[in-house]
């Protein structure tokens, strides 16, 4: 039988060190009694513990996951926790990958005290109070908490880092631990008589303590589990929570029979009227009016209605199909990939960006919610349909010379009709009422395509489009 | 009047607002000795709890409970003869740090009723946060409540010094936060929620794009927002479906689920009854599976546009679907585990890791800490005999119902 006696309840490594040189020489676990110096003594122990056993050559291995649980697992007030640790190194050394098997009896039960060292570890962060000593400047800050495990010296960091300006102390009855604004220090634990015993926030704190508890939704179970009683001693809010819980019920059956007060008349927020205007639109009117469009149910999900954009006396409009994600949150046309793509073309052909009138034929967002993205679905005939009085409206404040739809979706919407794009696309057509139109493709469609030599194609294609209308650009500027 | 006494109406005041989480947000601390204050990185640390069950982690207040808008769900419309109080922004700062050097809290949650305008009330919230910030150098968490349509200089100045933003959409559907708040824009919400998105995303590109000069710092723990549940009409599937669209559009961190519960000097449009507390702990299970288990909408709300109360939605979604089990827990798919009753994301990962090397056994479960009646049925081990409760039983759902028992608070 090996007598192993570690320095302090949690010497990991004396236990490392012990453990190692007790693998090597191949002794089984149920030959090694472990024990803490000035701990409580094994009664079948020697006077005096075993020889340290010489280690051989040769080390072994085992994985940062088993050495992270142990060093937790450790800290746990569990006598036997060392021979448990112990018991799965030795298992460890021949099976590597049994730190990962959770329904092992050994690796449960290691796995099991860690995380119940880390919850306390947790716990002591949280319901450490602190009470001052002394006032502000020259104050110094004491807590009295009791740990489950031995945890002062692992929680204590966490301390340091967050009140570096202050000098505070933690005592415990195992442990107590010091800041004096520079470097953390530990000395034996103390009895809680040696803390103070208030602080003078305390019944400030304990008057919010109770104005934040709703009575209407008493969960006591609830708050139980997450503060366990054993805490509660040393909580300063802790003295009332019999009173609240014992006044809930008649605090809220007395706002339930007082309910009495009659309620203010809701004012209406005037509504934007929906029927069409005779008389010509003005463009800030019909931005403030599309707003507030029902027209079809793409409000609903959408965010809001992003409207066409441009100088009124625009003598080009370009029309695209509807917004996308980024417009939609942005409240502006042609703002998101799309538009950067239509930004570089307008340019390149020489169409001069601020003087163009840009729109979408649907101007809310469609869309399906897929988890975190939201994928864009074409408008149907419908929704552009009942969104076309907005175009047409947009035209008549407009007046422009030339109508550029992009996409299968504008063309709809400027043609009144299922329009194909390949027969039309790039050449003047004549409208109804005097305008020319344009039809090409929608910026998106070469954002998708997925041939890089087809995208360089269709991207001058789309260009070459784009320069009709510059040409009328210049005549335009010209005739001016 | 004395600042306790306005803490107790400012606080009573803003216990309505369920979200009070302090996690997700970056790493920080004053080991650099200027200043007070650390965040956990990860998970948020709760400083106490209330009876109520719920977390106490920041000092939640309100500036002031003065507003102009009479939103008929809310303790402090216009209309409402609750006592009327106003912090000044020092006696914020101060509460603040008084009992953060206590450990009392983990920051600061502060919101405030609308006086004035918006672009006012909301220089009013960000100056509390900018004190903290820069006078007192405080690194602890900071949550502060977005006015919709405030400047938008104001709300990235909020972003500068705030952890998280948070604006509340109220009312699962639009129409019913016209009838309850008429003064109150559901787009004016939307789209300062989708202003945040962008700021957000910006910041977020920036942190990820390497260059010299510091990126502008814009919520770290990102935005949320809380839906009243039962003060309307609103049926589960609506609820929820609004709340896929919140996550999908305005990458949400999350969305709070706060049981409609009387408030003192009620209007009388409103359902004084108990809390609906088992509806809301419901809809957050259900929000759980949308966000962390693959579950859609569609999925969790099927044929009723209601949750089920009496068991919980993946439960309830297993009975509808058990075509699909029982699942060989040795063999089955991760995304088939995930909707096993009673196996949360941990446990399908240790199961995972766990069958790599051996099989698991019926009596394993324990050590997973799976439920082993809610499971049960639905999975098959590599043990010889078939588990004893059958699939096709028409009672089956009895199984898991509690047992009746009599209404009352445990203590």
């Amino acid at each position: 039988m090996q007598y192993i006696t570690l320095d302090t309840e949690t010497d990991f490594d004396g236990w490392r060190k012990a453990a190692r040189s007790l693998v090597l020489h191949h002794v089984p676990p149920s030959d090694v009694t472990w024990t803490v110096k000035g701990g409580e003594a094994d009664l079948f122990a020697p006077q005096a513990p075993s020889p340290m056993l010489e280690v051989n050559e040769g080390t072994f291995n085992v994985s940062g996951k088993f050495v992270e649980l142990a060093q937790a697992a450790i800290l746990h007030r569990d006598p036997q926790r060392f021979a448990i640790l112990y018991r799965l190194l030795f298992r460890l050394k021949d099976n590597h990958d049994l730190i990962e098997v959770a329904t092992d009896p050994d690796v449960a039960q290691v796995t099991a005290m860690a995380r119940a060292v880390h919850r306390d570890e947790h716990k002591m962060h949280a319901f450490v109070r602190f009470r001052e000593i002394g006032r502000e400047r020259q104050a110094h800050y004491v807590a009295w908490f009791e740990p489950e495990h031995h945890i002062v010296e692992l929680a204590a960091p966490f301390f340091a880092k967050r009140f570096a300006d202050m000098p505070w102390s933690i005592l415990t009855p195992d442990l107590c631990a010091h800041w004096d604004g520079h470097a953390l220090s530990f000395t034996s634990g103390v009895s809680r008589r040696e803390a103070p015993s208030e602080d003078r926030l305390e019944e400030t704190w304990r008057r919010y303590y109770a104005s934040i508890f709703n009575p209407a939704r008493l969960k006591v179970k609830a708050m139980q589990a997450e503060m366990p009683k054993k805490y509660w001693r040393n909580l300063p809010e802790a003295s009332i929570i019999k009173p609240l819980i014992e006044d809930a019920e008649r605090m809220t059956g007395a706002m339930i029979a007082n309910a009495a007060t009659d309620p203010h008349k809701p004012q209406k927020r005037p509504e934007a009227p929906m029927k069409r205007k005779t008389a010509a639109d003005d463009l800030e009117t019909l931005r403030e009016e599309a707003a507030h469009c029902r027209a079809c149910h793409l409000y609903k999900d959408a965010t809001q209605t992003v409207f066409g954009e441009g100088p009124k006396n625009a003598n080009i409009m370009l029309v695209g199909e509807q917004p996308g994600d980024k417009e939609d949150l942005a409240g502006h046309p042609f703002v998101g990939p799309a538009g950067q793509m239509l930004d570089r073309a307008l340019e390149e052909a020489g169409v001069d960006r601020k003087k163009v009138y840009v729109t979408n034929a649907v101007k809310h967002f469609k869309f399906v919610p897929r988890g975190k993205i939201r994928l864009h679905q074409k408008p149907n005939t419908p929704e552009i349909r009942a969104c076309r009085q907005w175009y047409e409206r947009e035209v008549s404040a407009i007046q422009p010379e030339l109508i550029v739809a992009m996409g299968a979706t504008a063309a709809q919407s400027v043609f009144g009709k299922i329009t194909p794009i390949g027969k039309t696309r790039g050449r003047l057509i004549d409208l109804p009422d005097g305008r020319k139109a344009l039809v090409t493709v929608h910026p998106s469609y070469l954002l998708r395509l997925p041939d890089p030599e087809a995208k360089v194609l269709e991207y001058q294609r789309f260009v070459e489009d784009l320069k009709i209308a510059a040409g009328l650009q210049r005549k335009a500027a010209h005739a001016a | 009047m004395d600042v306790q006494r306005k803490l107790e109406i400012l606080a009573d005041a803003a216990k309505y607002d369920a979200s009070c989480a302090s996690s997700g947000t970056e790493r920080r601390d004053s080991s650099d000795g200027k200043g007070m204050g650390s965040t956990a990185p990860g998970m948020g640390i709760c400083h106490s709890y209330a009876p109520d069950g719920r977390c106490i982690s920041l000092l939640k207040v309100l500036l002031t409970n003065a507003c102009n808008y009479d939103c008929l769900y809310c303790v402090n419309r216009a209309s409402s003869n609750v006592p009327r109080a106003r912090f000044t922004i020092d006696e914020v700062v101060k509460l603040t740090l008084d009992f953060y050097r206590r450990n009392y809290i983990e920051g600061l949650f502060l919101s405030s009723g609308i006086i004035r305008s918006p672009d006012y009330t909301m220089e009013q919230v960000v100056s509390v946060a900018r004190k903290l910030r820069e006078e007192h150098h405080f690194r602890g968490y900071i949550h502060l409540k977005t006015i919709p349509e405030a400047d938008d200089a104001l709300i990235a100045e909020a972003g500068k010094y705030a952890d998280r933003l948070s604006i509340n959409i109220e009312m699962p559907q639009e129409t019913s936060l016209q009838q309850f708040a008429p003064e109150k824009d559901v787009r004016a919400i939307r789209r300062t929620m989708g202003r945040l998105r962008l700021k957000l995303d910006e910041a977020e590109e920036n942190r990820a794009t390497k260059t010299k000069a510091k990126p502008q710092r814009f919520a770290p723990a990102g935005q949320s927002t809380q839906m009243i549940v039962g003060a309307d009409s609103a049926s589960d599937h609506t609820i929820l479906h609004t709340s896929a669209n919140l996550y999908g559009a305005y990458r949400l961190r999350r969305v709070y689920y706060s049981a409609f519960s009387p408030i003192p000097d009620a209007s009388r449009a409103l359902p004084l009854v108990q809390p609906p507390l088992l509806r809301e702990h419901r809809l957050y299970q259900a929000d759980w599976l949308m966000r962390f288990y693959g579950f859609d909408v569609g999925e969790i709300v099927d044929d009723s546009a209601m949750l089920p109360l009496e068991i919980d939605p993946k439960l309830a979604w297993a009975l509808r679907h058990r075509d699909r089990f029982p699942l060989d827990v040795n063999r089955a798919s991760r995304e088939e585990l995930l909707r096993v009753p009673g196996f949360g994301t941990r446990t399908v990962e240790r199961i995972i890791a766990t069958r790599r090397t051996t099989t698991i056994r019926l009596a394993d479960l324990a050590r997973l800490h799976v439920p082993r009646n809610k499971a049960l049925p639905f999975i098959v081990l590599s043990d010889p005999r078939p588990p004893p409760p059958r699939l096709d039983e028409a009672r089956l759902v009895e199984r898991f119902k509690p047992k009746a028992t009599q209404l009352g608070f445990g203590f």
